[in-house]
């Protein structure tokens, strides 16, 4: 390859021969780098609002959903359900107790042994199928009542929530008449009555997580819904209904902590499946020790996102923010951890906060919203509380420059730097669109330091080298590491802890096994 | 430990400088942007803006001194005066038809003239000839070169012979803008695409562009994406703005705003400008017209209303 190339001179304007003369072209403006070296991300053409518009029926008031049908509360107590966005009361929620609960355990166990128990997989299998075409069929109106209720943005409930709901139902129903192939060699049977108790991030997808497997195998439930989350479960109650699913077989009973002991200390309860913080989960682990009953639990985290300094690092960033940002950060895996090697520490975090800045925070029905509304001012509180500790240890704090609405509960995206380990923001879950992060030097400290937590959860890794990912993957204490991406989820994989997040998988084979005996 | 950590911005590592891309994240991304819900105000703004950063452009071997003179009036006036419609950036036409371009614009036209060259669309030419080619195209009036990347040597891992082209043909380009092709359907991975953006920006390029429009897979979302990204690492590292110019499969009014939401939310509100983004199409045009006139009169009129260029 000896080809030179002689750098050409600057072009004298030799006169062509054109057929009528033209004049000289306009001179274009000469490069002048320029000093700030900064992206401006403006109103320079600004989205117009863009709400969904499909109406959901929100009703006055929800009654229980007891042995297929809907009845009032033993105690005539209602509480009012409100929309994070606007602080307003949406509706009145029937407020279960002991006695409510014992109610939907009976009819739970009545529809095991006369219906559910005996029923063929193959015909449970036809039920779970059409739920989740229900699902799909009626998912734009689930997707806006999930918006309302809970805060999460529409794009996030209808794009992710719904598509969910059903296939998890879908994929569940699929198990239904081959329980045997997942267990081989074993007969696996079902429980009787799973208690099931879930927490507000993704109301509609933890009930659809928890009832699914548990009717794939056999089993009857009692669901006891968070407190500010309790509507979409009491539609997903209807569609239960219309899909003519026996009396019984689903019971919801809403409410508060009570409600939800209610569950897993009742003696005819054979099974306890509880998503939540790990304060409850202590709790209920307690409860259930010697009582026979099984225990599965789901809990909190504190998720390390390790950036090596040869990650694709555009890409990392997203993975980043989704990690974190997504669904207000209200997401027990969130990576809510970022470690970052020293060489990219810089180009990281600038990158991250040109990021942020096009996230946009508002109307969560506006179907251009990233970031809704936090689910209650109580957690509101927490997230404040958690980051001013920060920033009085030493943390700086970067956020979306954005207007928060002036109503409703809101919390714009941010991140802390000059965070160390021992910081309270880089140790106890906030639940909230904040991020800590942190530098490590080689992969060998990342992995002491993303295991340095009580939790183990979920954990990411971003590197352009196959070696290192499996590398880190095999001693990384995390029940799920996702490699060079972040929150993907698909019911064929099994999600759970280790150890103060929980034990136990929900999700393909593995998760079957928590609603089967198979002694 | 605290202070350690606010480390001075080097965006001049090795590194950095062309990191890697990884596939399944970068198309999820570009994804994203088609979610974005463009109504109303938004719409008929961003529509306009995208009608200002068309390149109109014919590239055919039967193009004629009548056929660019439609194509310049139509560039002038998209449509009626009453919709407030600007003119396209520019016209992009073949070196044998910039004089004739040049003569119906006038001197002063805010319709610039683009004229592809080097050997468009192989690039598969001597040098000499290339650059012989740039100046007749410079000397009859063209405002805009759009020249053709060497993929063979850049495939064949000369990027040294790459990048002195593309700067012996800036030489060439005198006062004229200098776009870049890279010809991303043949350039297959996203890394060649990074990588091939900044040999083009550091040899000199005032815009890259993606295809073409002779080979498919021409412009898409994900790819548009890679070079905007290495747009604002360059910029990043030197303070130079680079244009970024998608050509060929760009046919309809909302995969253009997709694009220019991909601008707004990766290189910010200083590259929604023709100065620094252009779309090479030809059959967008009426489809963003189509759109518009929707917009302001509230129903969709026939194909038969707006006029061919």
């Amino acid at each position: 390859m000896k080809t030179k190339i002689k750098p050409a001179e600057v072009s004298a304007k030799r006169p062509v021969a054109v057929l009528e003369p033209v004049a000289a072209p306009r001179k274009p403006k000469a490069v002048v780098p320029v000093k700030e070296r900064r992206l401006r991300f403006g109103a320079e053409w600004e989205y117009a609002p863009a709400p969904e518009t499909v109406p959901a029926k929100i009703e006055a008031r929800y009654e229980l959903f007891i042995d297929g049908k809907f009845v009032g509360p033993h105690s005539g107590k209602y509480f009012d359900s409100i929309n994070p966005a606007t602080e307003e009361k949406l509706c009145e929620i029937a407020h279960g107790d002991a006695e409510d609960v014992d109610r939907a355990v009976k009819a739970a166990r009545r529809a095991f042994e006369g219906v559910w128990g005996k029923m063929s997989g193959r015909d449970r299998g036809k039920y779970l199928y059409r739920v989740a075409r229900l699902v799909q069929e009626k998912s734009r109106e689930l997707a806006v009542l999930e918006t309302m209720d809970g805060g999460k943005p529409i794009k996030e409930s209808r794009d992710f929530d719904l598509p969910m709901v059903a296939a998890h139902f879908f994929y569940h129903g699929g198990w239904a008449d081959k329980l045997a192939y997942a267990f081989p060699g074993k007969t696996p049977r079902a429980l009787g009555v799973a208690g099931q108790i879930i927490p507000w991030n993704f109301p509609l997808l933890m009930a659809a997580w928890k009832i699914a497997p548990a009717l794939a195998c056999g089993n009857t439930v009692v669901l006891k819904p968070s407190r500010t989350t309790s509507v979409s479960a009491l539609h997903l109650a209807r569609i239960f209904q219309e899909a003519g699913v026996p009396d019984g077989v689903v019971n919801i009973v809403t409410g508060t902590a009570e409600t939800g002991a209610a569950i897993y200390h009742h003696a005819d309860v054979n099974k306890i499946a509880f998503t939540g913080s790990t304060e409850v989960g202590k709790i209920i682990a307690r409860a259930c020790a010697g009582t026979g009953k099984r225990l599965t639990l789901e809990l909190g985290g504190k998720a390390a996102n390790i950036v090596l300094e040869d990650a694709p690092l555009d890409q990392a960033v997203e993975g980043v923010v989704c990690g974190i940002y997504f669904n207000q950060g209200h997401v027990c895996c969130a990576g809510s951890r970022l470690f970052v090697q020293e060489g990219v520490y810089a180009t990281v975090i600038k990158k991250l906060r040109d990021r942020i800045q096009t996230l946009r925070l508002g109307n969560p029905l506006d179907k251009n919203t990233d970031v809704g509304a936090i689910n209650s001012g109580w957690q509101l509180e927490k997230i404040r509380e958690l980051v001013q500790s920060g920033q009085e240890e030493g943390a700086e704090i970067e956020q979306t420059q954005c207007a928060l609405p002036a109503r409703g509960y809101w919390y714009p995206p941010t991140f802390l730097t000059n965070v160390t380990m021992s910081n309270r923001v880089a140790r106890e879950e906030i639940f909230g669109p904040v991020l800590s992060v942190m530098t490590f030097r080689t992969p060998e400290e990342a992995l002491e330091r993303a295991n340095n937590t009580p939790y183990g959860l979920s954990a990411g890794v971003w590197t352009d080298k196959g070696s290192k990912i499996f590398k880190m993957a095999g001693k990384l204490r995390a029940g799920v590491v996702w490699a060079n991406s972040y929150n993907k989820f698909d019911p064929a994989s099994p999600f759970g802890g280790y150890k103060e997040s929980g034990f136990g998988r929900e999700g393909g084979a593995q998760g079957l096994s928590a609603y089967v005996d198979l002694s | 430990m605290n202070a350690t950590l606010s480390y001075p911005v080097r965006p001049g590592s090795i590194r950095e400088a062309v990191p890697t891309v990884d596939q399944v994240t970068i198309e999820e991304r570009a994804a994203d942007f088609t979610k974005r819900s463009i109504k109303t105000s938004a719409k008929l703004a961003g529509l306009k803006m995208v009608v200002s950063m068309i390149d109109l452009t014919t590239l055919e071997g039967k193009d004629t001194p009548g056929r660019i003179a439609y194509l310049c009036r139509k560039a002038l006036r998209p449509i009626e005066a009453k919709y407030e419609v600007p003119s396209c950036g520019a016209v992009c036409v073949y070196p044998n038809m910039v004089r004739y371009a040049r003569r119906f614009l006038g001197d002063n036209s805010p319709v610039r003239v683009a004229s592809v060259a080097t050997g468009f669309p192989s690039g598969q030419y001597p040098l000499r000839t290339k650059l012989e080619e740039t100046r007749r195209a410079t000397g009859d009036g063209a405002d805009e070169i759009d020249m053709v990347m060497d993929r063979g040597a850049f495939l064949a891992g000369d990027h040294g012979r790459v990048s002195d082209e593309i700067g012996a043909i800036k030489g060439a380009c005198g006062e004229a803008h200098l776009k870049v092709i890279l010809e991303t359907g043949e350039l297959v991975t996203y890394d060649n695409v990074r990588l091939a953006s900044q040999l083009a920006m550091e040899a000199g390029a005032d815009f890259i562009k993606t295809s073409t429009g002779k080979v498919q897979p021409a412009a898409t979302l994900p790819v548009t994406l890679v070079m905007l990204e290495a747009i604002r690492d360059y910029f990043f590292a030197t303070g130079v703005r680079i244009g970024m110019k998608p050509a060929g499969g760009i046919r309809t009014a909302k995969q253009s705003l997709a694009y220019l939401v991909m601008v707004k939310e990766t290189l910010g509100d200083d590259w929604l400008t023709p100065e620094l983004f252009r779309i090479g199409a030809s059959t967008l045009l009426n489809d963003v017209l189509m759109q518009i006139v929707k917009t302001v009169e509230g129903n969709y009129q026939s194909a038969d209303y707006f006029s061919l260029s």
